[in-house]
Order: structure tokens, then sequence, then C-alpha cells
């Protein structure tokens, strides 16, 4: 079995923590996984985006082939749609619905919505709101993740869960607690 | 012990030499390679590691380890290379003693640089054995194969990287590390005094050695063949990450013969050997196409090689899984078409960082005169030259805004403006203000000094509370070197300053300062943690 997944935002949205624990939780399953990160200049705000690979099998290349990503995973309903070329027939899209616009010429957002929406297997959430409504504003992404657990398959969303356990222990049991719960209000989330 | 860890590429090459037992690593911030030396700074207080001023200083740094005896590694991206060039070319001459290993990251695709340009061909140049890995596992222990075999030819080996290698992270099984080696200078001066009849006896022997490099290749543990029954119609030559990309492709599948090379010189024997098993020979490479046309050279031209020279991969930018792909006849099968409303998303400087002052400061004054010219340099303030600010007109190499500006006032253009970050400033700007006060050249510097070298991620800058001292002390008159901070509150003294030293003929140098909003944000941070 394998997985392949594009992690998608704009830079300082706090994808490679989604990555992370995503690699954390596959290195305990003791999955093979390969996770391409963009670091430097794209980070100021730009584009980013990270392939993240998962496979019961031994894996290659460090990029996700194109019409073969069975996920994208997006802090921004952009973002999502910019990596739909490189997502197969039964791929699914889990993005946040919140826009971020720093471009003068960030195209009209029913359109936009409209062109998501219209992909076969979408889910999507606002997950700012609801990480505001929750008191944790900064665990949008953990929410995000949360919301895509049930289309990783490879890993049980009860693994996630714990990883995130693992990737903020050194924050303390607050951190940890409430990360578990925000992951716990995406998955909740879509059905 | 054995023990499997989550690295990225550029983490298993640190851990790799440091469990080759180096003794310092030696580099200025460049991405992608900058993660290697800031792994073995928070994880080997053991490895001399603070950053140098620059790649050169850097390579010499390492060879004079080196030649004491002890095992050193330097990094740099690859345009670093352009400035470590000098020592670098020479240490192939001089040799090495304690094992040395150069790390040149290249960026096909220029993610974050100026250029494409591959480091494979300064090896060459160098008459060096080049290492390749094609995955973060192959990295890890070539380094300490680069080492010994450093050592065993006594000569400086070159590994060259990609960005995908270097910033993709996945498990990486690591080893017991080796004990670094004990102080043992070189006695033998005439290998490392460069005088001409020193010189010429040294690269007759470097010539005498290529066989033994060739050798090497060939024997090579990282150059393998990946085999095929019978002959086949196709022949892949992939080089370092060149490797996964056709192995994703299934060849054996397809009936494509694959032989790997990460270490060169070329294997010839063994590419020799490949072609005669098929019709056709695909040269699959990363970078510029070096391979191809030596395997032309080898083949001859009645041999059907493909390539990049031929059109067959794309003649600029990365490789991925689907160009090699569709080299290899495999079509790419894509669910959903193009999207409608995407658009580009560039990099922008952050919200209240002090360049934004700066240019605008620097806008504003420039507007007043007709033929302004502003010269950049590289760093995060070369996003000034996207909208809103469009404030340069040139960004070319580190340290080239203030002999660019010298260049152009030379040749009446008025005013002449540079601006330069405060760690470019002390890696390349500092000789190229000299020549400007010893030709009373009439330019106005800027040094945006965000106190850190923040678009690598915020690594300590070497002339952090040195600037007027360095300015003062080549020569520029004590009466236009001025300090600012750069917030729009202070706008007005800024623009008043600017224009004053714009109407000073002579050399003057403004010092913008402020810190760079995310060091400062991460202090914070820690602060309350």
């Amino acid at each position: 079995m394998k997985k392949d997944i594009i992690l998608a935002g704009v830079g300082g949205q706090g994808i490679l923590t989604i990555a992370t624990i995503i690699g954390d939780a596959a290195a305990v399953a003791g999955l093979s996984l390969k996770q391409a990160e963009v670091h430097g200049m794209s980070q100021r705000g730009g584009d980013v985006q990270s392939n993240l690979r998962l496979s019961t099998d031994e894996i290659y290349s460090d990029l996700i082939k194109e019409g073969e990503a069975d996920l994208i995973i997006s802090m921004e309903p952009m973002e999502a749609l910019r990596y739909v070329t490189y997502l197969n027939n039964e791929g699914w899209v889990a993005t946040s619905s919140h826009p971020f616009k720093n471009i003068p010429n960030y195209p009209d957002e029913a359109t936009l919505m409209q062109e998501l929406n219209a992909l076969p297997h979408v889910a999507v959430l606002p997950i700012e709101d609801v990480a505001k409504e929750n008191n944790m504003p900064k665990s949008a992404n953990v929410i995000l993740l949360g919301m895509a657990a049930r289309y990783i398959e490879i890993l049980t969303p009860e693994q996630l869960r714990e990883s995130i356990g693992r990737v903020f222990a050194s924050k303390g049991a607050k951190i940890v607690e409430m990360n578990q719960q925000a992951f716990d209000l995406g998955l909740n989330a879509v059905k | 012990m054995i023990e499997r860890k989550l690295l990225l590429g550029d983490e298993a090459i640190a851990l790799g030499a440091v469990h080759a037992g180096i003794s310092g690593v030696y580099a200025y911030p460049g991405t992608p390679s900058t993660e290697i030396t800031e792994y073995i700074q928070t994880n080997a207080p053991e490895v001399r590691s603070r950053w140098c001023t620059n790649e050169k200083t850097a390579m010499e740094a390492a060879l004079g380890m080196s030649y004491a005896g002890k095992r050193a590694l330097v990094c740099m991206k690859h345009v670093g290379m352009n400035v470590a060039a000098d020592a670098f070319v020479n240490s192939g001459i001089t040799g090495v003693n304690g094992g040395l290993v150069v790390l040149a990251a290249d960026d096909p695709s220029m993610h974050s640089s100026q250029n494409e340009q591959d480091s494979r061909f300064y090896g060459k140049f160098t008459m060096i054995p080049i290492l390749e890995p094609s995955t973060q596992q192959e990295a890890y222990e070539m380094m300490r194969y680069a080492y010994e075999l450093s050592e065993q030819l006594r000569l400086p080996v070159l590994m060259r990287i990609v960005t995908r290698l270097a910033h993709s992270r996945t498990g990486v099984v690591v080893k017991e590390a080796v004990a670094q080696k004990m102080l043992n200078p070189d006695n033998e001066r005439t290998h490392w005094v460069l005088l001409p009849g020193n010189a010429r006896r040294q690269y007759t022997a470097l010539v005498e050695k290529q066989p033994q490099l060739l050798a090497s290749a060939e024997a090579s543990p990282f150059n393998k063949k990946v085999a095929v029954e019978g002959k086949a119609k196709l022949g892949v030559v992939a080089c370092g990450i060149a490797y996964n990309y056709v192995m994703e492709n299934n060849p054996q599948q397809l009936g494509v013969k694959v032989l790997k090379v990460s270490q060169y010189p070329i294997p010839e024997e063994s590419i020799k050997a490949l072609a005669q098993e098929c019709d056709a020979i695909l040269v699959a490479e990363d970078g510029q196409p070096l391979v191809e046309e030596q395997v032309k050279g080898l083949l001859g031209a009645d041999y059907v090689l493909k390539g990049r020279l031929t059109g067959d991969l794309p003649r600029t930018g990365e490789l991925t899984p689907d160009c090699v792909g569709a080299a290899l006849g495999v079509t790419v099968s894509q669910a959903f078409g193009a999207p409608q409303n995407v658009m580009p998303r560039p990099p922008a400087l952050c919200q209240g960082c002090g360049h934004r002052d700066v240019y605008d400061a620097l806008n504003k004054v420039a507007a007043e005169y007709a033929d302004a010219r502003i010269f950049g340099d590289i760093g995060c303030y070369t996003l000034g030259a996207l909208p809103p600010f469009r404030a340069i007109d040139s960004c070319v190499d580190m340290g080239a805004s203030i002999t660019m500006a010298k260049g152009a006032a030379d040749a009446g253009v008025h005013p002449a403006i540079a601006i330069i970050g405060d760690s470019t400033f002390t890696h390349s700007g500092m000789t190229g203000l000299l020549d400007a006060i010893n030709d009373n050249a009439n330019i106005t510097i800027v040094i945006s000094d965000n106190l850190t070298t923040a678009m690598t991620g915020g690594q300590d800058s070497a002339g952090t509370n040195k600037f007027e001292a360095i300015c003062l002390g080549l020569g520029v008159d004590p009466d236009h070197v001025k300090v600012v901070v750069p917030l729009p509150k202070n706008m007005e003294e800024i623009t008043r300053i600017i224009r004053e030293e714009i109407e000073y003929n002579g050399v003057s140098v403004i010092i913008p300062r402020r810190e760079c909003i995310q060091t400062l944000s991460r202090k914070l941070r820690q602060k309350k943690a």
C-alpha cells in the first residue's frame, strides 16, 4: 500500500508541522517515508508545498508524479487547486476555505470555491474560524490534519493522535491536549 | 549501535560527516546547504562549526585543518563554489593530508538561487573524485567513504547534491562514530608551497593519479547496474538523484537497463558495456548535460544518445519523475486539467520588516531624481525588486551592489545607490567598498542591517556590531557614515539623510539598523517558553 500526499499552503501557515506529525506516525508505524520540503525564499509568504510519500514498500522518487497523488491537504483554497493536476481519479482534497490574500490579483472567491467544489472528492472547512471559536488560534493546521485524517488510510486517526502527543511533548501537557482536541475537532467535522 | 533516524538529506550528510570523525565544518549559509552546518552546530559540540564570512574563507580554513592532519568538511550552495573556486581548484594541486570533503548543494530550477550551475564541472575541472548520492541513506554512508577515499588518494573529494535530496526527509539507518584524527601537520612543504616549480610537479602528479580515480569509480559500491536479461532497446545512465526518477517508472517492467552513476569520473568501461547491450542510451542527470557530453565522446557520433541536449529531457530545470518517465516512453495520466482560478504567489518581505521602510525611503528619494539607479544584492531585500516596491535595478552576485554602483558612477550615473545586507556586506562587500573609497567614487551605499543572515533562516552575521568600525577603518569619511532606525515614524529623517548623502560627492554609507522580525519574534517566543 502507498499514499502520496501533497501538503500545500502559504509560507508560515504551518504545513511543515502537519508533515512532521504524519512523518513521526509513519516512522513509528514502520512505514517507508519520503517528505520533500520547501525551505528558503518561498517561505517568505510565497506558495509552499511538501510532497509526502508513505508506503509499505521502498519509495524511490522524492517527488510525486502528476496524476498520482491520493490526497491534497491545504491550508488555503487557492493553494489546494494549484496542485490539482497531481491528484488521481479517486483522490481527495481536504482544505481550509479561508483565503489568504497577500497578492493583489487573488481570484474571485465564489468562482474559486465553485471550481474547488466541482472536484469529486472535496472536504472543506473554515478551519481558522473553528480554531478561533475554540480558543486555539495557533492550532488551525492541526484541525486541518484531523479533517484529512480519515483520507490518509495508511495511518489510523489514532496513530496520528498519538504522534501529536510525541511531537508536542516538549511544549507541555497543555499544548499536547489542546492539539489533540484540535485534531478531534477536525476529525469529527467531516463524515 | 545501529539506529534509524528521520533525517533531511542535509542532516544525513551532517551526521555522516560527524560519524566519519570530522573535527571542523566550515561554511557560509546558503539554500539548500544551510541545514548541514546547523545540524552539526546543534548536535555535535565537539566539532568546530562557527559560520565563516564567506565560502572562500571556509574552504581555506578547511584546507588548513586538513593540512594539520584532521578531517574537515566545507559546505556551500552551488554559487558559493564560485567564491571558493580559487582555493578549491588549487586544493587539487596541493592535495590533502587529513580527509577533506567539499559539499556543494546545487539548486536546479533555481528555487532559491540566481542560476542553476552544475558543481560537477568544478570537480572535473579540479580533477578530483566527485560523489553524487541518490538517497539520504547513501548520502550518510558516502560521507565515511568520501573521507577514506580522500585520504587514500590524498585529494579533496567533492560531494554534489541537489535541492530535492537536501530538503527531503526520510528514515536513515546510522552507525557508530569513528574518533577524530590526531593532530599531525604535513611536513612535506613542496606539496603546499605552490611556486611554479612545485606546482608543475604537483599538477603532473595529479594528472598521473587520474587512472586511480577512474579505477575507483569503476569499482565504486555506489555505481551499480540494474540487470535486465538480454539485449535492450534502451539503457539509462542515471546520475545521482535521477536514478530515483528512473526507478519510479519501473524500468525493469519497461525492459530498460539502468546504470546508476554516483561516483565520478564517469565509469567508462561500465558505460561502454551498457551501450553494447542496448540500442540507445538515455543520460538522466540533474543539472547541466556534463555526463551526456562525455558519453557522446565515449560512444561516438553514430551511437544513439538521448538526454538534455537532444530534447528528450528538458534542457533546463530540475528533473521530475514525470519528465524522466516521458523520456522512457511512459505516458502521464492526468485525472484533472490545469486549474483556472490560480494565481502566482511570489514570496514577499515580511510585514513589519525593516527592509520595507528602507525601500519606502529609497523609493521616495529616488523619485526626485530622473536618473537614479539602485543596485541590489543577495538576500531577503532582493524581494524589493517585486511589487509593491519595484525598487532595485540589479541583483547579480554577493557584493555586486557596491561595485556595480561604482562602475555605473564611473560611467556617469547619478545618483548611483547600492543596497546590501549586513551579512552580504561582510561576505563580499568590504573589498568593493575599499575600491570605491580609493577611487573616491560618487556613490551612496545603504547597508540594511537586520543583525542576522535572514534569508537562510537567521544565522549569525559575521559583522554584527562592527559595521561603523569597518567603514571607518576602510576610510569612509566619518561625516558620511550615518546610522538610522528604519521605522515609519523616522521616515522624514531617513529620507533627509539619503538626500544629503546623494548630494555629497564621494562615498557615503547609510546603515539602517533594526533586528529582523523573524529572529526577534523567535527570541521573544524562546523567552516566554
